[in-house]
């Protein structure tokens, strides 16, 4: 290539482009890097190739249609997505979940949890280059898989938290199932630490990479792991407890050096947690209805509803402005890939080109939950 | 104190390296621990909740229990269900409004499940197939109910 060919700034530094078709950036997204050398100056990352309005379409759906496309959006925790939209609906209708239902909520979502903190394990191992926790971390996600599969019918958009609580009772087998897979996920998780934790390797491409400070990340809008690698608390399931998280016992991991390998523990301790989640609840599932009876036509009040919960990557928020009519009048959906991302130019910047897919990696980017 | 140090680091990356790489040795010689499938000559199957594609049951007399009511043409996001009905006359003399055809746009559909649960009758179910793929988008438009099949009797 001739030299004026590559393009540059008037600074003579250089301008790469990654994606918007990439395997590091996990979909369809385009960073735009200003480089001198092999140091980033600046990331600038584009975004829209995914985008499908999807608040948009909400506003032609009703109340019940509208929490399928929430799935669409962060696929990994299309649970959780699910769970938002719908607690946002019964807050607006009052309505009274069933113990039964907010068990199975809870279960579901740990599950999912426990899914997309697996696949983003194998994912960001073979970020740094390590190819075999890939094939290890989706061999537990498959079980995963085939226990949604058995209750909710789907394996990734299941649309099973509806309005009043969940769409089918559990499958027989589920008890059996979870209880087999949290113990043998258990003696995993030590696997995986042997495997990637304790790598040297993998220590020296984390450590002090991608350091962001507690006040720039909370001025950033960064939720979920991110956040909480800088010793914050920021855990929804705490501060604002849904469906009778309050009840239980779990501890909400906290890193303080901020930098990637903190997000790293603080995603590994989650799994630990989700699991003790499990555990407390799979002996306790009360007897009952497992979804609240409801009208067959839902109308929401006049007036504006707002429901928070905590997704794998963070607050996930349903914001439901409702005219009084059969769809609502704008629904907006806070979603934290978006703000998450937001801090990639600040953790890049000064960094070494190599390590810009490891730190991205580590924020944990779904490219449809940025751009929905 | 540095070269202690150096052999410190070299001996605990040694260390590490190797532990992980004897995890790998241990799957490398434990084939029972391996779970591929050979997915063409040997097929998954599937859960009896999983949710393949919408279908009509029809028993042994080919009937069906669809009355043409739209609710799940009503349920449906994506416009999936497209419901055409005739009026048909009844052995009294009245006019009834019976199904005719039950047009299904697979290439709409996104498995949601929520026309299923709209159905007052339990007419259409889903169906645990997977393999959908044709080569022309035309073909994934179906028609459900079985050709000559009306309602059962019973069902209003």
């Amino acid at each position: 290539m001739q030299y004026e060919e590559i393009a540059t700034t008037e600074e003579g530094n250089l301008v790469i482009n990654v994606g918007p078709q990439h395997p590091a950036t996990h979909g369809v997204m385009h960073l735009v890097i200003t480089m001198n050398g092999e140091t980033i100056l600046n990331v600038e990352p584009h975004l829209g190739y995914i985008h499908r309005s999807i608040e948009k379409m909400c506003e032609s759906l009703s109340y019940r249609q509208f929490i399928y496309s929430t799935s669409r959006m962060d696929y990994l925790s299309s649970h959780i997505n699910n769970h938002g939209c719908a607690l946002a609906v019964e807050k607006g209708l009052q309505i009274e979940v069933p113990e039964r239902a907010k068990v199975i909520r809870i279960l579901m979502d740990e599950l999912t949890r426990i899914a997309s903190h697996v696949l983003w394990w194998g994912a960001m191992a073979m970020d740094v280059g390590a190819l075999t926790p890939f094939f290890h971390a989706f061999r537990e996600r498959e079980l995963i898989n085939d226990i949604m599969e058995e209750t909710c019918g789907a394996r990734l958009t299941m649309n099973y938290m509806v309005p009043g609580g969940v769409m089918t009772d559990l499958h027989p087998n589920f008890v059996k199932k979870v209880k087999e897979f949290v113990a043998f996920f258990r003696t995993k998780i030590d696997e995986y630490d042997t495997l990637v934790t304790y790598n040297v390797i993998f220590q020296e491409r984390m450590k002090n990479v991608g350091v962001i400070s507690a006040a720039d990340a909370v001025s950033f809008g960064c939720t979920g792991p991110v956040l909480r690698a800088c010793g914050v608390k920021s855990d929804i399931r705490k501060l604002a407890p849904y469906d009778g998280y309050e009840k239980l016992n779990f501890e909400e991991p906290l890193e303080t050096a901020g930098d990637s390998y903190a997000r790293y523990l603080v995603r590994m301790r989650e799994l630990r947690e989700s699991l003790s989640i499990i555990d407390q609840l799979i002996d306790n599932i009360p007897e009952g209805d497992f979804q609240a009876k409801t009208k067959a036509v839902l109308k929401l009040p006049k007036g504006e509803f707002y429901s928070r919960v905590e997704t794998a990557r963070g607050e996930f928020g349903v914001y439901i402005i409702s005219e009084g009519g059969l769809t609502p009048y704008r629904i907006h959906f806070r979603s934290p890939g978006f703000a998450n991302l937001s801090c990639l130019n600040h953790i890049a910047k000064g960094q070494k080109i190599g390590d810009l897919v490891a730190m991205m990696g580590t924020l944990d980017l779904v490219i449809p939950d940025i751009d929905r | 104190m540095f070269i202690v140090d150096y052999i410190k680091t070299v001996y605990s990356t040694c260390k590490s390296l190797l532990s992980g790489m004897r995890l790998t040795g241990y799957y490398f010689f434990h084939h029972k621990e391996i779970i591929t499938e050979q997915y063409p000559d040997v097929k998954a199957v599937m859960a009896e909740r999983f949710r393949g594609e919408v279908v009509m049951t029809h028993d042994e007399k080919n009937e069906h229990r669809c009355t043409g009511c739209t609710a799940c043409e009503l349920a449906c996001p994506n416009a999936t269900i497209k419901i055409v009905t005739k009026q048909e006359l009844q052995p009294d003399g009245k006019k009834k409004k019976a199904l005719e055809t039950f047009v299904y746009h697979l290439e709409l559909c996104t498995m949601c499940n929520l026309c299923i649960v709209a159905c007052p009758t339990d007419a259409i179910k889903m169906a645990q197939t997977f393999e959908h793929s044709v080569y022309d988008r035309s073909q994934l438009t179906k028609k459900l109910n079985a050709p000559g099949s009306k309602l059962m009797e019973g069902v209003e």
